[in-house]
């Protein structure tokens, strides 16, 4: 048989719906957990605990979301209310985004279009950071901002992850690219580095910026060991920590619905940016990792 | 390396060097200097005090057999969760790749889970596979087939694995997406007019051609599976039962966070740092590669 099976054209209608098949079942693995969860948040916690949670939406909806938002404290466990979470998590967010593409970009700027001495050896620390994770210097890191007073406090939640090769690297890979003439005709009309970073490079490296921004959202929004360790107080708690926390040992006698309520609110913000920001968090993603 | 029309400054470049460079001097060198230096000295209980000891710390952590029973489990966790997530998210982009309708409606349904934390990724498979009240937990359960992954070394290996793979699917996706798109679709259709059938035209032509992608995930998968699991196994297992799902960055946390042992704790960074190197060594070189074929 030589038959082309896999164009409409000379295929059957059976052999057409695979790929639909295949993307369905890929989609309802990934959408089932998170239908779930979005169910356990509408029912009480008696309904779940018991283990009879059905698969159609109850009526305790309002209720689930408005205590998690705003009370510390379901019938049988203890919490930061999701809204001081929440705040946390997007300052922490927001920080570790702007900051990292702050930093990132004008030190691409430097190395990019200054040759000065010890470039290279600058260069070559700041790539080095990509092989030191946090994970692998947990407990030193943890001294340092101990020692400078920095544990429990937003600063010490973002500065240390504040550093990024990968954004480094990708901001002056764009800047190599960026045709000399441009810059000829700036240094002619007189415009000095800054003048040329503000009015030329900033606006030319808008794309980069959005799509980095999306990734590093993401990031910082999604930080677990770090906040873990940075943070004791609950009015510090981020709510990817603050969840595992209230879920504690599992048992059927936790406020399940609280739980889910709290996991839906903490899964909103990431996933929707990815969703709304589609285009360029593709864009970021593959430009950023290769 | 470098532009060739440059600003003449002296001080400027090193002002804007300055946040990246302090940021880095102060949260990333020191820390592994300290980790370097404290993986050979022994502190006493106070940490008043430390006596060099050379490659002890390395020793007792080496020969100790649960720390080469943590390097066991990380190497079934990593290869699992690698090749689980690899062969789906592969096999999903191939279809989204075909010519079908609504492949874009597809591929935002597919990427959102790159969004989720790891640890919210397992709070959702917990609530699942709860053996009390989870669905699918308590239907494992009444089939008569005796689910708990609290209890069970095996049954929490594998949600670990499961949860983590499940995430990383999403990324994964997205690559294979972009690497399969960018093959030309001549090639193909002239193998196809030679009779090439679909599954041979994905063998003969596709695989290969995406090996660079192929190649650049495994790594990337590696890292992840090794490094950023961490938030997965803490909120579902926490390393448990006994020490069945820790892997080696749990028991770094667990050594020096828990048990408050530093030069063991440090012993085991300074290996893992030697892994990352290795690992980001490979992908450079890689991509370098990848240049020259461009």
């Amino acid at each position: 048989m030589t038959r082309d099976r896999d164009t409409p054209r000379s295929g059957g209608r059976l052999m057409d719906m695979v790929p639909h098949l295949i993307l369905m079942l890929g989609v309802l693995i990934f959408a089932f957990p998170i239908y779930v969860t979005i169910i356990g948040s509408t029912w009480d916690a008696a309904t779940i605990g018991r283990g009879n949670l059905p698969l159609t939406p109850g009526g305790e909806m309002l209720n689930n979301y408005a205590s998690a938002w705003s009370e510390s404290q379901g019938n049988r466990v203890m919490h930061t209310p999701v809204r001081i979470m929440m705040w946390n998590s997007l300052v922490m967010a927001l920080v570790i985004a702007l900051g990292k593409i702050a930093i990132s970009i004008i030190s691409a700027y430097a190395v990019a279009f200054f040759r000065f001495p010890l470039r290279m050896v600058f260069f070559w620390m700041i790539f080095i950071t990509l092989m030191l994770p946090v994970e692998v210097r947990i407990i030193p890191t943890y001294e340092v901002v101990a020692n400078l007073g920095l544990i429990d406090s937003y600063a010490g939640l973002t500065i240390p992850l504040i550093a990024s090769a990968t954004a480094t690297l990708l901001f002056r890979q764009f800047f190599l690219t960026i045709p000399d003439e441009l810059v000829e005709a700036a240094k002619i009309d007189g415009a000095g580095a800054l003048r040329f970073f503000l009015d030329v490079v900033l606006p030319l490296s808008r794309t980069n910026i959005a799509a980095l921004f999306v990734i590093l959202f993401i990031y910082g929004w999604n930080q677990y060991l770090w906040p873990l360790l940075i943070t004791n107080s609950a009015e510090m708690e981020t709510v990817v920590i603050g969840i595992t926390k209230m879920i504690g040992n599992g048992e059927a006698a936790t406020d399940w619905n609280l739980i889910m309520a709290t996991t839906v609110l903490a899964m909103l913000p990431p996933v929707g940016v990815v969703v709304l920001m589609q285009r360029w968090f593709v864009k970021g993603l593959v430009d950023s990792e290769k | 390396m470098q532009r060739r029309v440059i600003f003449d400054n002296r001080a400027l470049p090193y002002l804007l060097l300055a946040p990246q460079v302090a940021v880095t001097l102060i949260f990333f060198i020191w820390p592994a200097a300290q980790a370097l230096w404290q993986s050979v000295h022994l502190q006493d209980a106070f940490g008043l005090r430390s006596q060099f000891v050379g490659l002890e710390n390395f020793q007792a952590v080496l020969s100790d057999p649960n720390y080469l029973e943590t390097v066991k489990t990380t190497i079934v966790f990593s290869a699992s969760v690698t090749v689980l997530s690899l062969a789906s998210a592969l096999g999903l982009a191939v279809m989204a790749d075909s010519k079908i309708r609504a492949a874009a409606a597809y591929k935002t349904l597919l990427i959102w889970p790159y969004a989720l934390a790891p640890a919210v990724a397992a709070v959702l498979w917990m609530f699942i596979f709860n053996p009390d009240i989870g669905i699918l937990g308590r239907a494992l359960n009444n089939l008569g087939y005796a689910w708990d992954y609290r209890l069970n070394d095996g049954q929490a290996l594998t949600m670990v694995i499961l949860a983590a793979s499940w995430k990383q699917v999403s990324y994964n996706f997205i690559f294979f997406l972009a690497g399969l798109q960018a093959i030309p679709r001549s090639v193909l259709e002239a193998a196809s007019i030679d009779g090439a059938g679909a599954v041979r035209r994905f063998w003969t032509i596709t695989f290969p051609l995406l090996s660079p992608t192929t190649f650049f995930l495994l790594v990337v998968n590696i890292v992840y599976a090794f490094f950023e699991t961490f938030g997965t196994i803490h909120a579902l297992t926490h390393g448990g039962p006994g020490k069945a799902t820790e892997t080696l960055i749990f028991r770094v946390y667990q050594d020096g966070v828990v048990n408050h042992d530093l030069g063991g704790s440090s012993a085991q960074s300074v290996i893992l740092m030697v892994i990352v190197i290795a690992l980001t060594a490979i992908q450079f070189r890689f991509v370098e590669r990848k240049v020259h074929y461009s």
